[in-house]
């Protein structure tokens, strides 16, 4: 993006933890007890927990929307808790559950609130909303002037994500962002939001209590369990692999060997070469996982499947191949 | 040759682009002919009852009363005590409902919700009654008893106004950055308006009602008339009283819902 942030780094900070702890008056136990964790720059960190178990409050400290009890934040080394919390929030971007658009506001308005809050001059602005709105695949000639209620659910969660990314924040708090919507609308919703976060490279802290979209989105997994304490934090991979404990396992539940193709592409599993009598089989994209491609060849009545590039065919996919990779999943080897 | 795709693609855009039915100006009174029945009614009924009282040989004591300079200074009296009580209502009630609406402290709560519920409760004659024996009598002691009665209904509202926004919005609010201020102005105060509003005609209803007793205590108004209609036995001027008294409040209140349709925020 041509665009020159204020803090000068369009890209992810680094987040630290330290002994981050949430004590509410009155409460025989702390709501987050001593949360410890360190996230490099541009890494999506999803928090994954039952309700309850803190996760929310932990993210919520981090923006000081809850504030801490004890413990330090250091976002890119410096301390959140020594910054005034205006200016810290302005610099986080923001996105929760029930989306949280402003009725009364156009979706350009929504989306330049933060730019305003700056102080941007209202040709940058205007000029910023219009990337923004085309970055997340609303039309900008047709959504600027519309109001958030004549928006699909799916459609104002676009907005609320344009909206958090207005000021180029280096870091994103997102609060069961796709929660609200239904499934078909979710899965889109998630897969434009990876290819975004592709370019992007924020660093992002994703809340969730779907484990099934942890081990989409995340790039690290933290498994929480009450107080927030840490039950594994580590890739998807590793997490299905090697769950730390009975906790984690109960978490991945059955068919962590299929779910762990569902970490795959099928552009990066080994692939017989495409010959013309491959034609007549189904096709698929390359991008799809090893699991949806599984689910082609079993609905399909097919041990084979010819994946296509954006070129045309690239090779075919056995399902002796998929098998083979199941079994290695199912090892633990990694 | 059999094409399967199981994945749905990004960007295949089924979602509609509106709501069916959610078009801002739909509903909207301003453009129905109902909205315009009420002054026509009023008027029509103000009509009749001019054209019965002219078509009467009037005795010297109604004459004195039912001319033009006499009602027109009445009227006038009686639409500058409203005006200016609910001027004064707005700068009272309103600022004390959001200050009840950032408060936590109990006893600033019940101080003064407490204080603009007697305020209601108290009979309004009663109110002007004591106001005249500590006081005297006059313009602002009408406007005393007027105000201390039609506080509570903007008050209440302003509260409740800001208290039915919707957590979820004053959260995403502070959680991009905005100052408590800034909340307050930008989110809440005109999502709160239609709310408030709605307080504002109840109490200018109110205000023309209670106006009328403003004659009690010398500040004049239609209380005038009625009250002349009654100790002197005349019928005609006690109707001319009641019926500009009681078609004014119809055409305040109708002023307000009108100001209510003009004046939401677009897109609420």
């Amino acid at each position: 993006m041509p665009d020159t942030s204020p803090a000068g780094s369009a890209h992810g900070a680094s987040i630290e933890l330290i002994d981050l702890t949430k004590q509410y008056e009155g409460a025989a136990e702390p709501a987050v007890d001593k949360v410890s964790m360190s996230i490099p720059p541009g890494e999506l960190v999803v928090f994954v927990g039952p309700s309850g178990c803190g996760k929310t409050t932990t993210m919520k400290m981090i923006n000081r929307i809850i504030e801490p009890t004890s413990g330090q934040i250091l976002i890119d080394g410096q301390d959140a808790m020594s910054l005034d919390p205006v200016e810290l929030r302005r610099g986080i971007g923001y996105v929760i559950q029930q989306i949280g658009l402003f009725p009364h506001m156009t979706i350009g308005e929504n989306v330049a609130v933060v730019p305003r809050l700056l102080g941007w001059d209202k040709k940058r602005t205007a000029a910023r909303v219009d990337e923004l709105l085309d970055i997340v695949s609303l039309d900008p000639s047709s959504f600027r002037d519309r109001y958030p209620r004549q928006l699909s659910g799916g459609q104002q969660q676009r907005v609320g994500v344009a909206r958090a990314l207005a000021a180029d924040p280096p870091v994103m708090l997102m609060d069961e962002p796709f929660g609200a919507t239904d499934p078909i609308t979710r899965e889109r919703l998630q897969n434009e939001f990876l290819r975004l976060q592709n370019e992007i490279r924020k660093t992002i802290i994703f809340v969730t209590h779907d484990f099934e979209e942890a081990l989409k989105m995340g790039d690290r997994i933290a498994v929480l369990r009450e107080q927030s304490h840490i039950a594994q934090f580590a890739t998807p991979d590793q997490i299905l692999a090697d769950p730390a404990d009975e906790y984690v396992s109960s978490f991945v539940g059955e068919g962590a060997a299929l779910k762990r193709l569902g970490l795959v592409s099928v552009g990066t599993a080994p692939l017989q070469s495409w010959g013309e009598d491959a034609s007549g089989l189904p096709s698929i994209p390359s991008d799809v996982t090893l699991r949806e491609a599984l689910g082609v060849l079993v609905g399909a009545g097919s041990d084979r499947v010819v994946v296509r590039g954006p070129d045309g065919p690239i090779g075919v996919l056995t399902m002796a191949t998929v098998t083979s990779m199941l079994e290695g999943a199912g090892d633990g080897d990694c | 040759m059999a094409i399967v795709e199981p994945i749905v693609e990004p960007g295949t855009e089924n979602e509609s682009p509106y709501r069916t039915g959610s078009h801002w100006w739909q509903g909207n009174r301003f453009l129905s002919v109902q909205m315009w029945l009420t002054p026509l009614v009023i008027g029509g009924i103000w009509l009749l009852v001019y054209f019965w009282v002219a078509g009467r040989e009037l005795d010297s004591i109604e004459q004195r009363t039912l001319n033009a300079d006499y009602l027109l200074t009445a009227i006038g009296q009686h639409l500058r005590l409203t005006v200016v009580a609910t001027v004064l209502v707005i700068l009272i009630a309103i600022p004390a409902g959001i200050l009840l609406s950032r408060t936590k402290s109990r006893t600033v709560n019940n101080a003064i919700l407490g204080a603009a519920n007697i305020g209601q409760a108290a009979p309004a004659i009663g109110v002007l009654a004591l106001l005249t024996i500590i006081f005297g009598v006059g313009f602002w002691i009408a406007i005393a008893g007027l105000v201390a009665y039609t506080v509570l209904p903007v008050l209440r509202n302003t509260l409740i106004g800001i208290q039915q926004v919707d957590p979820a919005l004053t959260e995403a609010a502070t959680g991009m950055g905005m100052t408590p201020g800034q909340v307050l102005r930008r989110v809440e105060l005109p999502l709160a308006v239609p709310v408030i509003l709605a307080g504002l005609r109840t109490a200018l209803v109110f205000c023309v009602g209670v106006a009328t007793l403003a004659t009690f205590v010398s500040a004049g108004g239609l209380g005038d008339i009625i009250v002349n209609g009654i100790k002197l036995q005349r019928a005609p001027v006690l109707i001319v009283g009641s019926v500009l008294t009681a078609g004014i409040a119809l055409l305040v209140d109708w002023l307000g819902g009108v100001a209510e349709q003009t004046l939401r925020p677009k897109g609420v």
